[in-house]
């Protein structure tokens, strides 16, 4: 009986951690960047052969030939042109075979355009498409504190989908069992956009379409009590506020301490990141609640009844899709004038 | 510092791993041996170096004194005194203390006869402490990837550590370090109020003794581990908890480097139910 324990013990320990390891990264050539004074902890430590998917994930594609810029402008030459009409008829071209290739390179022109009358105001992909025009102009002129100059195209969210596959709507929350356990506050999902924590699925409509304060960080020792007009901030403000951070930190394929030295969360012991971050998440306020639910009235009643009645949001993923700078940081807009 | 009476009893000669009878003698109850002076020596050149630190440093401030590793820059090279190279040499120091108050420890069990459970159970310590200022900084490739040497800067450092990998409570290893150290704590209470209840009867009663103690706990929960046995399980569990949260730091950086919440999508995709 001894022996066979003692033959087992090995086995069974050898197993344990083969099983343990066998959902792990292999430990051979890290690449780590210090981001703040050594021995504070403050670095990232990143796997080369993940991020040399994600790169290969995330090149731009060939900028369109070039076309002249002088000759007749579109808004003279083709109807009911409202947006880019002070293009060349050339570059005009250009960019709708660009935009055909970023967002319906597929279904092809006829995804916005009536085959039959160009100059339709139909389909309403169309009025969507004119509006989105408008709204990337907005991000690259009033936003520029966040987009810089390397600014936003097309391809920045749809990346060769009509719909772009990082957006978010406020769902009524999944399927649930009723009685006690009727209520989970979203909670232990393993949702993706709280990189599967058991945080709260949802910390998009409280902070990215309504404007719902980030900080709870309590500003005296024992914060029970409060002043005139102070609201309590309660263990599911700072569930929704620790979902936001992790949302963020999934969407840029960063850490924690890319923005915060974690001995503090006050905003004095961030990194210059974390005004940037700030910036960016009042510009999807911005982009959600001013440009796209405004959009609501173009859609056909049945493409919005089938999404929930809601349009499509952003969030830091809709652009970042996992990269600190989107794209890394290849700018798109310096090959196409009409969207800035 | 009299010496018990049975004392000189154990005082026997031999043993040694190195130094012969050299330094095979006591300064008043402690033994010293080869082992014993180089373990005063890294600890007195190893604090020195600290005070040096601190004294070159911004601060007299004890909570705020700290010697920091090199910066990642410096890989696994030596870096200049005052940019790291203090760190790297007290920690040379701090494991040939360790180590060499480990192998005193040896020393000591071989002239009493005694198995290596003491020092077996210290080398995991140490193990602990290497697997974070050697082992790990080796597999990322810098040294800089150790904790710094002060009271309130390694906090900082376990806390961005923790936030690299976005929430380490999702660390499957730290999990099982905390459920030892808990049960751990849990066991060391058990058993200490135990003793202490056997041995501080009512007044006028006799101290009680193992038969009690077993009766007790069957009483409670129908088993007793018994007098041996609760030994065998403490050092169990200490070794364990100290094991555990080696590991959990190890696989941090050299086998993940995503968020620990993530790890467990393996679970979420099991067929059942994904």
């Amino acid at each position: 009986m001894k022996s066979l324990r003692n033959k087992l013990m090995p086995l069974i320990a050898a197993g344990a951690a083969v099983a343990l390891l066998s959902g792990c990264e292999v430990p051979i050539g890290m690449e780590a960047e210090q981001i703040g004074y050594r021995g504070t902890g403050m670095e990232e430590v990143n796997n080369p052969r993940l991020q040399a998917k994600l790169l290969e994930a995330n090149q731009i594609p060939e900028p369109q030939p070039p076309a002249s810029q002088s000759g007749p402008k579109a808004g003279d030459v083709y109807e009911n042109v409202k947006v880019l009409g002070d293009l060349s008829v050339a570059e005009f071209n250009r960019l709708m075979n660009a935009i055909t290739e970023w967002v319906a390179p597929v279904e092809g022109c006829h995804y916005c355009h009536d085959g039959d009358n160009w100059a339709a105001e139909a389909p309403y992909t169309k009025m969507v498409s004119r509006e989105m025009l408008k709204l990337t102009r907005h991000i690259n002129s009033q936003w520029t504190s966040h987009v810089a100059q390397t600014g936003v195209t097309c391809y920045t969210c749809h990346r060769g989908n009509p719909i772009p596959e990082n957006t978010w709507r406020t769902h009524g929350e999944p399927p649930q069992a009723g009685g006690f356990a009727a209520n989970r506050y979203g909670m232990n999902l393993g949702s993706a956009s709280v990189m599967y924590a058991s945080l709260p699925y949802d910390p998009f409509t409280p902070f990215l379409k309504g404007d719902k304060d980030i900080p709870i960080v309590p500003l005296e020792a024992l914060p029970q009590r409060l002043g005139e007009g102070e609201q309590r901030v309660s263990f599911m403000d700072t569930y929704q506020t620790y979902g936001l951070m992790m949302h963020i930190s999934g969407a840029l394929g960063v850490n924690c301490t890319y923005c915060h030295n974690s001995r503090s969360f006050l905003t004095e012991e961030t990194t210059p990141k974390h005004s940037l971050a700030l910036i960016g998440i009042r510009m999807a306020r911005d982009i959600n609640t001013s440009q796209l639910e405004p959009m609501a009235g173009l859609y056909p009643e049945e493409v919005l009844a089938a999404h929930g009645g809601e349009v499509a949001k952003v969030n830091c993923l809709s652009c970042h899709q996992g990269v600190f700078k989107p794209l890394y940081g290849q700018s798109m807009l310096k090959d196409y004038k009409g969207l800035n | 510092m009299a010496m018990l009476s049975f004392e000189r009893r154990y005082r026997v000669r031999g043993g040694t791993l190195i130094g012969g009878d050299l330094f095979d003698f006591w300064v008043g109850p402690f033994y010293v041996g080869f082992f014993g002076v180089l373990t005063v020596f890294f600890a007195a050149l190893g604090t020195l170096l600290i005070v040096y630190g601190a004294a070159l440093g911004p601060t007299w401030n004890l909570w705020q004194i700290s010697i920091a590793p090199p910066d990642l820059s410096y890989g696994l090279n030596m870096a200049p005194l005052m940019e790291g190279g203090l760190w790297q040499i007290i920690t040379m120091c701090a494991i040939g203390a360790f180590v060499s108050f480990a192998l005193r420890q040896v020393e000591i069990c071989r002239k009493l006869g005694m198995g290596y459970h003491v020092p077996a159970a210290f080398g995991v310590a140490i193990f602990a402490y290497v697997t974070l200022v050697v082992i790990r900084p080796v597999l990322l490739g810098a040294w800089g990837h150790g904790f710094p040497y002060g009271i309130l800067s390694h906090l900082d450092w376990v806390s961005n550590v923790g936030y690299q990998f976005l929430h380490f409570h999702y660390n499957p290893a730290h999990m099982i370090a905390i459920s030892f150290f808990f049960t751990n704590a849990l066991a060391l209470a058990l058993h200490g109020s135990l003793i202490l209840s056997a041995t501080n009867p009512a007044p006028g009663e006799p101290v009680k003794n193992a038969e009690h103690e077993n009766t007790f706990f069957r009483d409670v929960v129908g088993y007793s581990i018994g007098a041996l046995g609760i030994h065998r399980l403490g050092l169990f569990l200490a070794l364990n908890a100290a094991f555990w949260s080696a590991v959990c730091m190890l696989i941090s950086g050299p086998f993940w480097t995503r968020g620990w919440p993530e790890w467990w999508n393996w679970w979420l995709q099991i067929p059942i139910w994904a």
